[in-house]
């Protein structure tokens, strides 16, 4: 009790002073005529990562759209990470708008929104809450929150359309934590993709459990290669041990979240990653503008919100044609992956002939089932 | 399901390697933690000799450039954390399952706090052996690829064995472990034989973290361990004490752990939060047996009588 008050009192201090000095600065600026106002205006944005900035993964992805943002002189990035999905954050987001002054905070981890945010929220109507993932929904949460996500499964696709131009067995593996829609929909186009180039290619996945197990990915990638798997990817928050593998091993690998490059110079393709110092700067600029900031930001290639990784050097120059050509077409707009007929890995037909989801569909959000080609199953 | 027979053998054949590759950690942590308990103590706070060993091995290997540099370094921090626990715990009125607890906590955070600019780079590994080059089977071939600190821990369980059967040393540590006045009456110097025993086990379970960032999966990472040092611990009770059982026991757990992955990958897709949940329900299953009075019989007596 005594300390929380004495917290207050002691935020309390703080923000007067600053105010104190913001008018005695100002009041010198202008009496020397020089107003400058700006440097007071600088946009002041929160990040908080639920693990470390370089895993070479998730969190990794968006310490590099943070970084890349804090560069311009008129926006200050404030960051934090390792936050546990608890109270943790709830803290870590008070004390980035009462201390730091942030007008936007971005808590990136999907456990952060319920309860966190929303409890958060209500108490600074004039911050910015943006959660990146899909739980925002217009008519419960507050008009201070919102959310933005990539269509990274575009970036999946491209992978899979090299990987199955690569692979010599036919056979890819895919390491995946658990069986939740935005997973199934990564594995579903790229199987379709490595499919489009050669029909009879099987992706076989291998769910862990978990977000982070080293030795469960370890011994994953280890048991799909002795079954003749020669291209591995994976969704799992750092790649790091599954590419490294891959390459000790001497097979192929794709990328996830990050770019990998460097963990397997000898046998990594390309990758899906998430581009997100495009969306941070224009949410910076709205902010800067005064402008309304959207409650509901999406895209994937053409909004600029994902991107391969560069090609690795093993790489077939048809293979480089043939995913240049499917990423131009996702550039360009209107390329539809999930078009009729789909059977899945049943033998039920999904989606009829004629029939065909675009990216935007809300339906592709709850996809609990895997595509005719894919070995595995949703539910364990 | 499967339905090539030769599907079977793939399967066994990883939870061989599996045993192997997995299990080298359980190894190291349990025969530690039996010289310890062996001498009348416990020590919880092995999880976070793991760690740290684990963070100190790849620094200092990625700093040195020696793989084995990096494994003594893991080995001395053990023996670090170890001290403490034996210096703490030989205060009066101090509970060793309480100062166990908080060194776990204490070497975890250390860990995650020292080990964040090890996370990017990439450290050399320790080197491998390759048993399985007579083979042409590929999988056969990955399982037998053998770390060498694998061979040493196979040595170590029985030469542990003999130690404490024939050696005079071995008796002392019994001795402490079983009676403090019977060894007091023999002369012994009752926290020295501990504290001796803690940083010894320190070191191991140290050395079990080495060839978690060292060797698998290799590199340092914050979910590196996720529990393996406690795991080992609670299999020490199964193994009663006994490190020619730790031996066993460990190997039972490595392949435990790689059952999961393996017949997924081989198509049996059903029933994979069983299979991998596989070693915690081996620890349950093994506890409830362990919680007969068949048990107790291996049990230090200072260990017993609490």
């Amino acid at each position: 009790m005594d300390k929380e008050q004495n917290k207050t009192t002691d935020q309390n201090r703080r923000a007067a002073l600053k105010g104190l000095a913001g008018l005695g600065l100002g009041t010198i600026a202008g009496g020397f005529g020089i107003g400058d106002a700006e440097a007071a205006k600088k946009v002041v944005m929160g990040f908080i990562y639920v693990g470390p900035r370089d895993d070479y993964g998730y969190n990794q992805a968006h310490f590099e759209g943070k970084s890349a943002i804090a560069k311009q002189s008129w926006i200050k990035a404030v960051d934090q990470e390792n936050v546990p999905e608890t109270i943790a954050v709830q803290k870590a987001m008070e004390s980035m708008i009462n201390l730091d002054g942030a007008q936007v905070i971005f808590p990136t981890s999907f456990g952060y929104f319920d309860p966190h945010i929303l409890k958060i929220a209500p108490k600074y109507p004039n911050v910015m809450f943006l959660h990146c993932g899909g739980l925002y929904d217009a008519s419960k949460h507050p008009k201070n929150v919102g959310s933005y996500f990539g269509y990274i499964d575009e970036a999946v696709y491209v992978s899979g359309i090299v990987a199955g131009h690569m692979s010599k067995t036919g056979k890819l593996g895919y390491i995946a934590a658990i069986p939740i829609p935005q997973v199934l929909r990564n594995i579903n186009n790229f199987t379709m993709a490595a499919r489009s180039v050669n029909p009879k290619i099987t992706v076989q996945v291998v769910f862990t459990g978990g977000w982070s197990n080293p030795v469960k990915e370890a011994e994953s990638a280890n048991s799909l290669i002795d079954q003749g798997v020669d291209v591995l990817t994976c969704h799992v928050d750092s790649p790091k041990v599954v590419v490294e593998t891959a390459e000790k091993r001497g097979v192929y690998s794709c990328g996830y979240h990050a770019d990998q490059s460097k963990l397997a110079p000898k046998g990594f393709l390309t990758g899906a990653e998430w581009n997100w110092s495009k969306i941070y700067l224009d949410y910076a600029t709205m902010i800067a503008k005064g402008a309304k900031i959207p409650n509901l930001i999406r895209g994937g290639f053409k909004e600029g919100l994902v991107k391969s990784s560069p090609y690795g050097k093993a790489v077939s120059a048809k293979a480089r044609a043939h995913a240049d050509k499917a990423r131009a077409q996702f550039m360009k707009g209107g390329f539809v992956v999930y078009q009729g007929p789909i059977k899945d890995n049943t033998g039920r037909e999904v989606i009829a002939k004629g029939k065909s989801y675009s990216q935007t569909d809300l339906w592709l959000e709850s996809m609990d089932w895997l595509v005719e080609g894919v070995i595995g199953r949703t539910k364990g | 399901m499967i339905e090539d027979p030769s599907q079977w053998l793939t399967v066994l054949i990883a939870v061989l390697g599996g045993a192997i590759r997995v299990g080298t950690p359980f190894l190291f942590v349990s025969l530690g933690e039996c010289l310890t308990e062996k001498s009348g103590r416990i020590n919880l706070g092995l999880e976070g000799n793991l760690i740290m060993g684990a963070m100190a091995g790849y620094g200092v290997a990625w700093i040195t450039g020696s793989a084995w540099l990096g494994v003594l370094a893991a080995g001395a921090t053990g023996v670090v954390l170890g001290f403490i626990h034996a210096l703490l715990c030989q205060q009066a009125r101090v509970n060793d399952i309480a100062v166990g607890i908080a060194l776990m906590i204490l070497g975890t955070g250390l860990a995650f706090f020292l080990g964040k600019p090890l996370i990017q780079p990439s450290a050399p590994h320790l080197p491998a052996l390759h048993l399985g080059a007579w083979s042409d089977n590929p999988a056969l071939r990955a399982a037998l690829e053998i770390n060498a600190l694998f061979i040493v821990g196979v040595i170590l369980a029985p030469a542990m064995a003999w130690f404490f059967r024939s050696s005079r040393w071995g008796l002392a540590i019994r001795t402490v472990g079983e009676s403090d006045q019977a060894a007091r009456a023999m002369g012994l110097n009752v926290n020295g034989v501990r504290m001796l025993a803690t940083m010894a086990g320190g070191f191991l379970a140290g050395v079990g973290g080495a060839f978690l960032s060292l060797y698998y999966p290799g590199g340092w990472s914050e979910g590196l361990s996720s529990g393996q040092g406690l795991m080992a611990v609670a299999l020490v009770i199964f193994a009663r004490w006994d490190p020619m059982r730790c031996l066993y026991a460990s190997l039972l757990f490595g392949g435990a752990g790689a059952l999961g992955p393996s017949l997924q990958s081989v198509g049996v897709t059903w029933g994979y939060y069983l299979f991998n949940a596989a070693p915690y329900v081996l620890t349950l299953i093994l506890m409830i047996a362990a919680s007969s009075k068949k048990v107790r019989s291996g049990m230090p007596g200072t260990l017993a009588a609490r």
